[in-house]
Parts: C-alpha cells; structure tokens; sequence
C-alpha cells in the first residue's frame, strides 16, 4: 500500500483545482453571453420574449443543479450528442449560471430610470442602440458588485459536477480518501481550497458595494 | 433520431416517490427551524455580543458561505466519524443542512436588525422595556418581517441543494431518481418526473410559506403611516409583554 503524506494530497487536490477554475470560468463566460441574449430578451417590448425568459428562470432556480445535471448527461445523447461529463457540466453551468444573471442584470437594467430609455428613443435610437449605449453603460457600474458576489456562487456549483464523473476538486478529494482512507484532512483541505478561492470574490464584492454606496451618497 | 419517450410503469414507483418527497420536506423543515434558530442566536451575537464571539460567529458564516455545500456535508459524513462522532447519513444530512442554512441565516437576520431604525430602539426604551426585551418584543419580530422574503428564498436554495445528501444514500427525492432509473433504465424520464417533482414543491412552498409569512407578519410592522395595528393590545398580551399599556378613556 502506497502512504499518502498530507504534501501529496495538498498537491494533488491543489492540480485538481485547476479543473474547477476552468470549469468556473466557462460557466461564468458561457453564462455571461447566454445571460446577455436572454436579457436583452427579458427587457425587449414585446411580451412573450419576455414570458420566455420568466419561464427559463423560473425553471432553472426552482430545480437542484444535481437534477439539471443528470438531464443533460442522459438527455443530451437522445439529441445524438455524444456526452462526455466535461460536456454535459459546462452546458449545464452555462445555462444554471445564465438563469441567476439575467436576473441580477435585470435588477439592474430597472434601476436605470424610464426616462433614459425614452431620452434614446427621442434621439430616434432603436431598441437595441437604447440598451448598448444608453442602458447598459449605467447599468453595468451597479451590476458589477453582485456579479462578482455572484461568482462564488458559480464556484461553489461546480462541485456538483464532480457527481456526473467531472474530476474537479470535490471528485479528487472523493478518490484521495477512497485510497488514503483520511476523509477528515483531506476534505478538510477541499473546503479550504475553495475557500481560499471564493473569500477573495466575497471580500472584492463586498469592497465594491461599499465603494458604490460612497458612489451614492455623493 | 427521434427519441420514444416511455412513461409507462412509473406508477409502480409512485410511492417511493412520495416517501422520497417527503423525506426531501422533512429534512428542509427541520433544518428551517434549526438553522432559523441559529440564525437568531448567531445574528445577536453577531450585533450584541463580545468581541470574541463575533469573530467566531463571523468566521463560520465566512467558512460556510465560501465552501460548496457538497463539501460540507462530505466532511460532516465522512469527516467526523474519524474524530470518534459516529452519525447516520439522515444525521449527518440535517446537521450539514442546519450549518449551511444557519450561516445564510446570521447574514439575512442581521441585515434585517441593522434595518430597523433607531426610534424604534428609542421608542422601546421609552416604554421602560430593558436591553433584552427591546431585542426580543421590538427589533427582532420587525428585523425578522423586514426579512422574510430572503430566509424564505434561502429555505428554498437549501431544499434544492439538500439534492446531493442522495449522494450519502439518504433516501430523498433525488434518491428515488436514481433508484427508479436504475430499475427500469428509462433515466431520462425518471429524471424528468423528478425534476418536475422538485420545481412543483418549489413554487407551491413559496407561495405557502409567503402566504404564512403574510399572516405571520400582519399588522405587526410599521407601515410608515404612523398608525397602531388594529389589534396592538390582543398582540402585546399574546406576544408575553409583562406590562401593557392600558387604553386611554376618550
């Protein structure tokens, strides 16, 4: 029987975190640009547009992720598409991740007041040139604290993917201590990776909120 | 391709179904009441207690909201037992669900105390209530109702996320999935029918406990248009106020 030392378990779980930074940043980039169209979507005047994106919402925050998961592992390959675990999480995140921040975005984009849309309207701009250059510009200086807040989030949510066979940090650990049968240090130093990645985003989320209600009092 | 989609004998597995249902809304109901009592206790801590305490208290928010829910409950179950604290998976899921939702709570029960304006302190201390029984009568019933909306999402992230205790083999709903699938491998179904499960007790327990909270909360905050609720006194009485006010005669 090989010996594990604490050394090799922190490397290997520390090597494995890369897979969870990467599978985080796809989820958050990939989530960003469907969140986007689905936004522009959720703000458009005409009214099923906007029914569409309620619904999508709706459906991806008042399931678990673990069921989402599981949908897309066994319900993309009826599509023909042949699923890989790296496939099926990142299509996941992307469209779980997507559903949380055309809600933040939204939040955000109503608190740009009427009367800017309507200012771009009588400059004979179109809906579109509203959003991209009147809206947008305001509402990205509010949305950029919650979305940082909200990366943890997606951080968090990529353990998951270890459940459906992804080897992140959570799936290591889980194989680490099906060998090393030392479950309390090795998932210990799990939390502790994670934590070490998202107490950054929490305190920067937390900086740029105190920072925007300075912004506010002035 | 087109795929068949086959339904059929799932009613066999409807009462697994309902069992694993109602495990997943038990464990969500004891960990609300738990973890809504650390909340309280923790949030005091977090805005009345020494200084030492509030940094405790403030570390395991911190741990908590920053490390995956998965994680936790991993440690919790597999963890613990190394330290000679032997639990059952059902255990082990609703402690790692009380710390979880307990951390969330602190965060959103101390947002609403910092939410009620002094006068309201003020005006307590007026009345010759003393430190504890401002807190209790005055500032936590209005923090709590100023708040309700956030603990009943936060509730409902935790129902949703208490989807992976199936990984312990807590037989909840998610459980049932996987069970049913690998009986009659239609998993796609299975899992459709779950998921389904899951979103219909999602919407219909916000739209119970807003309903609750509605009832809860009536009359008890102040609207901001200076009047009394109509039945103050009953409310005091019932609330254990020592003394209450008598009416004036007109």
């Amino acid at each position: 029987m090989i010996e594990f030392t604490l050394w090799d378990i922190g490397r290997n779980l520390l090597l494995a975190a890369r897979w969870t930074v990467l599978l985080s940043l796809i989820a958050f980039v990939g989530g960003g640009v469907v969140g986007l169209l689905l936004l522009a979507m959720r703000v458009s005047p005409i009214a099923w547009l906007r029914r569409i994106v309620v619904l999508y919402v709706e459906v991806f925050q008042g399931t678990p992720l673990l069921m989402q998961l599981f949908l897309a592992f066994f319900g993309l390959p009826l599509l023909g598409v042949d699923v890989s675990p790296w496939v099926a999480a990142t299509v996941t995140l992307t469209l779980y991740t997507s559903a949380y921040l055309v809600d933040i975005w939204r939040g955000c984009v109503e608190a740009v007041p009427r009367g800017q849309w309507a200012a771009g309207a009588s400059l004979g701009m179109t809906f579109g040139q509203q959003l991209r250059y009147i809206v947008w510009p305001q509402a990205l200086k509010i949305a950029v604290a919650p979305t940082v807040g909200f990366l943890v989030q997606v951080v968090k949510s990529t353990a998951l993917a270890s459940i459906i066979g992804f080897t992140e940090l959570t799936k290591t650990g889980t194989m680490i201590t099906n060998a090393a049968f030392r479950p309390f240090p090795i998932y210990g130093m799990v939390a502790m990776i994670y934590f070490a990645m998202c107490f950054p985003l929490t305190w920067y989320a937390r900086v740029l909120e105190k920072r925007q209600k300075v912004g506010q009092h002035r | 391709m087109t795929y068949a989609f086959d339904f059929s004998g799932f009613g066999l597995y409807a009462g697994m179904l309902v069992r694993g249902a109602a495990v997943t809304l038990g464990l969500t109901a004891l960990s609300t009441v738990l973890g809504g009592l650390v909340g309280i206790g923790g949030a005091s801590i977090a805005v009345a207690g020494p200084k030492w305490a509030r940094w405790v208290v403030a570390s395991y928010v911190e741990l908590i909201r920053n490390t995956p829910f998965i994680v936790q409950l991993f440690f919790v179950f597999f963890g613990l037992p190394s330290l000679g604290i032997h639990i059952d998976e059902i255990q082990a899921a609703i402690l790692a669900m009380t710390v979880n939702l307990g951390a969330y709570a602190i965060e959103i029960v101390r947002a609403g105390i910092d939410s009620i304006s002094r006068g309201q302190v003020q005006a307590a201390q007026a009345l010759g209530l003393h430190g504890r029984q401002v807190f209790r009568y005055v500032v936590l019933p209005q923090a709590i109702a100023n708040v309700f909306p956030a603990l009943l999402s936060q509730v409902l992230i935790v129902m949703l996320g208490s989807a992976v205790v199936s990984q312990i083999s807590v037989p909840d709903l998610t459980y049932a999935a996987n069970f049913i699938q690998s009986r009659n491998f239609r998993s796609f179904e299975s899992y459709l029918i779950i998921t389904a499960t899951y979103l219909l007790m999602s919407i219909v327990l916000r739209q119970i406990l807003n309903r609750f909270g509605r009832g809860l909360f009536a009359g008890r905050v102040a609207r901001g248009n200076g009047s009394a609720p109509r039945n103050w006194r009953r409310r005091l009485v019932w609330r254990g106020a020592r003394t209450v006010p008598t009416e004036r005669s007109s």
